[in-house]
């Protein structure tokens, strides 16, 4: 049914990404792929995978943005993305089969690949770009928010997040029920000032952004705080770690 | 957007031929077209023809197309599904019709006359939701504008009367009202054609770098670097550019081919009857054709999606 379900689901599954620690690794990305290619849309297929143009299905992707601020100086800002799980998902809508449908018990959004012709109006439909052809079995892929894992009885408890949160090395990605108030990442979202990706799209998107914490370096009123000179090295050892010690 | 050549096709062929088709019900309803049983069978047949040829390449980009059926399901919410359920009940009304002024022309049938009428507006209804796939996609900036309905809507009545104008000088007939309204929509469609680029060059997107990434209160947000060296899918369907000066030289192909040349040429035979006014009025029907292919590749070619501004455009 490409209808939304006419009961908005009560839980909203989905993630939370941190901007401020996100250290661009993209372990996320490999976890994904390797979790997935065997998962509810296996395989995650690749053309030209070692020649000079490869390309292939990626469900999670790791951008770099520079902002440039005159005041504050530029910083680089690593950002994940992959499907926002939306409440009002446009890519759902747009589906004249059915196979793309977003489900009623946890809002996750997802693609019946026995149903879709590969006619990708979805992928134009999603302002984020989270949708994936398959250039090899002719359908549409995406996120499953790793519908597969997080609700796996083989596994042990712990292990039912998605592959990208297990993964993540410095725990940049938090996953849990946005529907909730009172869930961890509700809390989170509350005390860091959580947002939407495009709020003007209004796919009202489940997942949200955590912004960079503001810099403690390089901005006026911590200037006191940018590279004071140390003791030169003809110091001793010992000056030298004075010296640091209380200019800390 | 990329310009993929079947749906282009698609909307050229298909638009023209239900424009065409509209023409014909309406101008045998209300007797303002020859009854010359084979004139009808050449024109109904050339719509026929160029509305399935249209549908049928519209499936050709399709990765499962034996599974096309499936598209006729969701209507409710889906305005392609829409446009292909329309498709499909168009031929309905429309064929009985055509059945009946070719064949049955002795026998008048006032609910024959009404299944007429029936099949004129089911013409309109599947030009509008082909216009409205585009139009509905907030997306594309281009595409989700007032302009877009109206002139898929005004290009597919164009350039059936083009070509029903085209038909009847070919024949010999007086082209009467056709005749008039030929040149008199060009205009109206280079009018609409200009008044859309200026819109497109005025206005962007509502949205940025700076919301598509949130980070819009820290300063101008560009991107650094791409999440792999190569292309991906995203990237080819959805971050096709075309170079300002290419795009502007095809502006030009479209408004002259498309509009201009066909213009001169149908206000030419308007008073030049004969060989030589049949003769301008097949080169406006290939010019006319020809320039609404180009249009048809500018308007994905020109269309800017969101996503591209995650992978470095400045705006959508
Ligand atoms: S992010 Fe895109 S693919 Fe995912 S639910 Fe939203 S619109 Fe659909
Ligand atoms: S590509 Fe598949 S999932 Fe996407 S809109 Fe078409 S049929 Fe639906
Ligand atoms: S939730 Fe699962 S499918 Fe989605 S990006 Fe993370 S690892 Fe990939």
């Amino acid at each position: 049914m490409t209808s939304l379900p006419t009961n908005s689901p009560t839980k909203k599954l989905g993630l939370v990404i941190d901007l401020d620690i996100c250290v661009g690794c993209h372990a996320c990305a490999v976890n994904c792929k390797e979790w997935n290619t065997s998962g509810h849309s296996a395989p995650l297929t690749d053309q030209d995978p070692y020649g000079a143009d490869p390309s292939g299905v990626w469900f999670n992707r790791i951008h770099s943005f520079e902002v440039e601020n005159e005041k504050t100086g530029g910083r680089t800002v690593n950002f994940p993305k992959s499907c926002l799980h939306c409440e009002d998902a446009p890519c759902v809508t747009v589906c004249p089969t059915g196979a793309s449908y977003k489900r009623e018990e946890d809002g996750i959004v997802l693609v019946n690949a026995d149903h879709c012709i590969g006619c990708k109006l979805c992928s134009w439909a999603c302002p984020y770009g989270a949708r994936e052809y398959d250039e090899d079995a002719g359908v549409m892929k995406k996120c499953t928010l790793c519908v597969d894992k997080i609700y796996n009885p083989n596994l042990p408890e712990e292990s039912r997040v998605p592959a990208c949160v297990s993964t993540c090395p410095v725990g940049a990605r938090s996953f849990g029920d946005l529907g909730d108030p009172n869930s961890d990442v509700s809390k989170l979202v509350e005390s860091r000032g959580g947002y939407d990706l495009m709020p003007e799209q209004e796919c009202k998107p489940t997942n949200k952004y955590l912004p960079p914490r503001p810099k403690k370096q390089g901005s006026p009123e911590n200037d006191t705080m940018a590279l004071t000179p140390m003791a030169d090295s003809s110091a001793g050892v010992i000056s030298r770690w004075v010296d640091k010690f209380l200019s800390a | 957007m990329h310009p993929a050549k079947s749906v282009i096709f698609f909307t050229t062929a298909s638009g023209g031929g239900y424009g065409l088709l509209l023409i014909l019900l309406l101008g045998n309803v209300f007797n303002l077209l020859p009854t010359y049983i084979f004139f009808l069978l050449v024109c109904y047949g050339l719509a026929f023809i160029l509305i399935a040829a249209g549908l049928l390449s519209s499936t050709f980009h399709l990765g499962h197309p034996e599974r096309a059926w499936r598209a006729l399901t969701q209507w409710r919410s889906s305005w392609l599904s829409r446009e292909g359920v329309m498709a499909i009940v168009t031929f309905i009304p429309t064929g009985l019709y055509a059945l009946y002024v070719i064949f049955f022309q002795d026998s008048f049938s006032a609910l024959m006359e009404l299944i007429g009428l029936v099949g004129a507006v089911c013409c309109v209804i599947t030009v509008y939701c082909t216009a409205m796939i585009y139009a509905s996609l907030k997306t594309i900036h281009a595409w989700s504008n007032r302009f877009v309905p109206y002139g898929y809507l005004l290009l597919s009545l164009t350039t059936g009367m083009v070509l029903i104008t085209g038909m009847m000088m070919v024949w010999g007939y007086d082209t009467g009202i056709f005749g008039w309204l030929s040149p008199l929509l060009l205009l109206g469609s280079l009018y609409w054609k200009v008044s859309y680029w200026r819109f497109l060059d005025q206005t962007k997107s509502v949205s940025s770098p700076e919301s598509a990434t949130g980070l819009g209160e820290f300063g101008a947000v560009s991107l650094l670097e791409a999440p792999h060296t190569e292309a991906n899918y995203l990237m080819q369907e959805m971050g096709f550019s075309i170079a300002r000066k290419h795009s502007e030289k095809l502006r030009k192909i479209v408004l002259w081919a498309g509009f201009g040349a066909p213009f001169i040429l149908l206000a030419f035979a308007l008073f030049q009857a004969g060989v030589i006014g049949g003769i301008a009025a097949v080169l406006a029907v290939v010019l006319a054709g020809i320039g609404i292919f180009v249009e048809r590749w500018l308007f994905f070619a020109e269309a800017k999606h969101t996503v591209a501004m995650y992978y470095g455009a400045k705006d959508a």
